[in-house]
């Protein structure tokens, strides 16, 4: 939305660097000339880049900076491949009337996989440039040298805008053919190599800062369209509930009320959005639902332990386990973790715009798909795709498939049915009690230890809800609350995951097994994405045990690691945080009220490893994360500050996951429905410090660093704990009262 | 519905609402500004703050009938990219938010515990911080920002 020249207005100056007949750009804007070009074609450099007559750059991004700098390292890889400055580029994302679909923000991807079509795209339009100016000037490419967006040589120049500002390449390139985070393009230039840049590596500060602490720009809350309704939609009170009634009269009294039902989706709207939040609580719905739809609070893991698996997977196998398991002579360590239902808790609840105009509709929304929205709106509005546009806007923040899909596709059927645009935003209970939640499990590990300590057999077990009970995108309605009030249902793929390490086992065998929902369809326990999904529970109980392991084997819990770590990268970080650290080696735990823990694992390429020093209050059971201390790997850094920032969210987050956060329920319904019912870490207990060691290898291509950092935070501060007080937290979150409990029972 | 008059950053304005209904919609829906946001509306999480004859008050909660005849700044009035608050130029220098959705509850509190308090310590500013959320995560460079505003406020 604050881009300077938007996309569309670009398009609308058809020329073509071979043709010579152009619109000049700025009559074109004055013409007003409208319509976001749709079907981008990924197989046409115009699609990626552009030069505007200004000499700025413009490049079209399919995925969105979600506040962890991806914006800032997009333009900088831009710049370099361009030889342009940095703040001479400009990144538009997240527009599906200005991107191709590149599968928006998901898996930590944004560079990894995002940057790969807009390096290219900047590598081919530079080739095309120095090729067409090496033609006016008369001197030959070989003699030319590229600087600031000026192409000089033999004592002429000429600039990237004199020669195609305004005006289209017209250059096919190879697309991949793949949709979403995949999706690439070959071109006839080669990038650089990484020793020539210039601009990668350095840190360039974020551009959506200052607008953010001036309150001069727009959130996806902040949209007012003229003639707009502002909607409430009515969630059940409990899980999958039918309506019987709608007793319209209970909000009569209420200015331009309009209460909207069509099965068991209902809504209101008013002009005025205090009249949509009065008519909302005043509304009376005649709800009709099952008893006891869930198992008691309690018992969720006894369910879980229970249920019988819908799919089971190996992914790791090595040796024969169950006979290594047999041999006579070693001593088996057992260990149970688990892990609670989670939400998002976003800081607003979901917010959408939505307007329809004839045939076409478009949606303002902050989901990180906008994309995958696009076509989620055109199959529940039963639209063709290319006449929904989805506009992404800044939202109250994003980890994974949150409310926001939701959000857009009832806005987007509101406004369709009354024939107005229509902003939907939810209430705080809507929020934290029926968004998608990241899933419960079970983690069971076994080892077997011969009598020198050495680990011979070891097997790690999950347990839990699928992480895709829904997708984690909104591309089909059956997966949104509105699909399933609708009559829809959803179909669940059944996956969850395993530990991602390289530690060298004889005999090793890590499995997962999903169970079915608790309730198949409008569930407020729905689970799917959240942030490194289910890396934080995975890691917690892996990497858990393995400090067990280390203590059943009287060794220290780095050098225990280390000895077997098979990657040198994955042994590189483990050295670089014990350095940062100072860690002494120790075999038993401190049990001095102060501890420290080791954590670490690999996330798609990237490796990090922690280091937390935590204090441990025993007649509270607070837990205090005072200090940590990450090593972190993702191969080449493009904006080290931008990295720094992000890690130090994912350790914070991660904290506040570990140490506070619970779904609370009853057998009936969601319980966490606020900040109270679903606290989350507070200044207080903010960490005081967080030391970073950057390893950056320029050599290796750049793998991701959104969620790594998340998934060691669990652990390693169980681990801690256990160093300060000798006891070993298997159930998260580690609240006072349940840290309290433990240490009374020693 | 009746009519509250009051001044938000600097100008005189009224708004006509029912008196219960709570001033941030007065100050987003008939005002258009769009800071503050909505967060909770149960004075949970600060996103909505704003200083009412200058005290941070949580406006998703507070009747607009009682900022009738007051004072209201939002964060806009607080500071401006020309001329700044020490606080936001620090967020700025920084790079505090992420989505920053929650950041004008943090720099409107802030504001005012450093007016009473400049010299406050890392244990007091944490007290006085609580209860005020972000999910992101940044509350360490929440509490860098506030220690460089308070080196360049000294």
């Amino acid at each position: 939305m604050n881009a300077p020249i938007s996309r569309r207005e670009f398009l609308q100056a058809s020329g073509a660097l071979v043709v010579s007949v152009l619109v000049p750009f700025e009559e074109s804007i004055a013409a007003g000339l409208s319509a976001a070009r749709q079907n981008l074609v990924p197989g046409e450099l115009d699609s990626w880049i552009a030069v505007l007559p200004s000499g700025r750059v413009q490049a079209f991004f399919g995925k969105m900076d979600m506040g962890q700098s991806l914006e800032p390292a997009i333009a900088q890889i831009v710049a370099d491949e361009l030889d342009v400055p940095f703040e001479r580029v400009d990144v538009l994302m997240g527009d599906t009337g200005t991107s191709c679909n590149q599968g928006g923000a998901s898996g930590s991807t944004g560079i990894s996989q995002g940057a790969r079509p807009l390096r290219n795209a900047a590598a081919e339009a530079r080739r095309l440039l120095v090729q067409e100016a090496s033609k006016r000037l008369g001197v030959a490419e070989s003699e030319l040298a590229v600087a600031d967006g000026v192409v000089s040589g033999g004592g002429k120049s000429v600039s990237y805008a004199q020669l195609i500002g305004g005006k289209r390449f017209n250059q096919q390139v190879e697309w991949n053919k793949q949709t979403g985070n995949a999706m690439n393009i070959k071109v006839q230039a080669k990038p650089k190599a990484p020793g020539a840049y210039k601009v990668v590596g350095k840190s360039f500060a974020r551009r959506d800062v200052a607008w953010k602490v001036y309150g001069t720009g727009d959130y996806v809350t902040d949209l007012r369209l003229p003639g707009m309704l502002h909607a409430r939609v009515i969630r059940p009170p409990r899980a999958a509930c039918k309506v019987a009634g709608v007793d319209e009269a209970s909000v009569k009294g209420i200015p331009g009320v309009r209460v909207f039902r069509e099965r068991d989706f209902v809504a209101v709207l008013a002009p005025r959005e205090w009249d949509a939040v009065r008519a909302a609580q005043a509304l009376k719905v005649d709800w009709q639902g099952p008893d006891n739809a869930f198992p008691e609070m309690a018992k969720l893991h006894d369910h879980i332990r229970s249920a019988k698996a819908v799919k089971r997977e190996e992914p790791v196998k090595v040796g024969d386990v169950a006979a290594a398991f047999k041999q006579p002579g070693l001593r088996i360590v057992e260990a149970e973790y688990e892990w609670p239902f989670q939400s998002h808790a976003c800081m607003g609840p979901a917010c959408a715009v939505a307007e329809v105009k004839g045939d076409s509709c478009t949606v303002w929304s902050g989901s990180q798909k906008p994309h995958f929205v696009r076509d989620g709106v055109a199959a529940l509005l039963g639209m063709p795709q290319e006449k929904v546009r989805t506009i992404w806007v800044t939202g109250p923040g994003s980890y994974g498939r949150n409310d926001a899909g939701d959000a857009a596709l009832e806005a987007a059927y509101l406004a369709k049915a009354v024939g107005k645009p229509v902003r939907v935003q939810g209430m705080r209970a809507d929020a934290t009690g029926w968004d998608p939640k990241g899933p419960a499990s079970l983690h069971r590990a076994r080892a077997a230890l011969d009598a020198s300590g050495r680990v011979v057999a070891y097997e790690f077990v999950a347990k839990g809800f699928s992480r895709q009970h829904i997708a984690t995108n909104e591309s089909k309605p059956a997966d949104s609350l509105i699909g399933q009030a609708l009559g829809l249902e959803a179909k669940p793929t059944w996956i969850f995951g395993e530990p991602v390490e390289s530690y060298v086992f004889d005999n090793k065998l890590l499995a997962w097994e999903t169970i079915a929902p608790l309730v198949d369809n409008c569930s407020p326990l729905r689970t799917s994405h959240l942030r490194d999904p289910v890396g934080p529970e995975l890691h917690f109980a892996s990497e858990s045990f393995m400090d067990e392991l280390a203590a059943a084997a009287g060794e220290d819990p780095v050098a225990f690691r280390l000895k077997y770590l098979s990657n040198p990268r994955h042994a590189a970080v483990v050295k670089a945080v014990a350095e940062k650290a100072n860690w002494k080696p120790r075999a038993t735990p401190s049990r001095d009220g102060k501890g420290r823990g080791l954590s670490f694992a690999e996330r798609n390429g990237t490796a990090v490893a922690a280091v937390a020093e935590v204090e441990v209050d025993r007649a509270t059971g607070r837990v205090w994360a005072r200090r940590f201390f990450i090593a972190h790997d993702c191969g080449l850094i493009i904006n080290p500050t931008g990295l720094r920032q992000t890690i130090e969210g994912n350790v914070v987050q991660g904290t506040s996951r570990t140490l506070f956060e619970e779904v609370r329920f009853d057998r009936d319904s969601v319980k966490s429905v606020d900040w109270a019912s679903y606290p989350i870490l507070e200044m207080p207990d903010a960490p005081e410090s967080i030391e970073i060691v950057l390893i950056d290898r320029p050599e290796v291509a750049p793998s991701g660093a959104g969620e790594p950092s998340i998934r060691v935070i669990p652990s390693a501060l169980a681990n801690a704990v256990y160093d300060a007080t000798g006891v070993r937290m298997r159930k998260a979150p580690l609240s006072p009262e349940r840290v309290k409990a433990a240490l009374g029972a020693t | 519905m009746a009519t509250f008059r009051m001044t938000v950053d600097g100008k005189r304005v009224s708004v006509n609402a029912e008196p219960e209904m709570p001033l941030l919609y007065a100050l987003r829906d008939d005002l258009g500004l769009n800071n503050p946001h909505f967060g909770c509306g149960l004075a949970q999480c600060g996103a909505c703050t704003v200083h009412l004859n200058g005290e941070p008050v949580r406006s998703c909660v507070l009747p607009v009938s009682a900022a009738s005849g007051k004072r209201v700044t939002t964060i806009k009035g607080l500071g401006t990219p020309k001329k700044p608050h020490p606080l936001q130029a620090a967020y700025v220098e920084e790079q505090v938010p992420q989505c920053g959705y929650c950041i004008n509850g943090w720099i409107m509190t802030a504001a005012a515990v450093l007016k009473k308090n400049p010299k406050a310590s890392d244990a007091e500013l944490r007290d006085a911080l609580a209860g005020l959320k972000c999910r992101c995560g940044t509350h360490v460079s929440i509490l860098r920002a506030i220690k460089r505003a308070q080196q360049s406020m000294a």
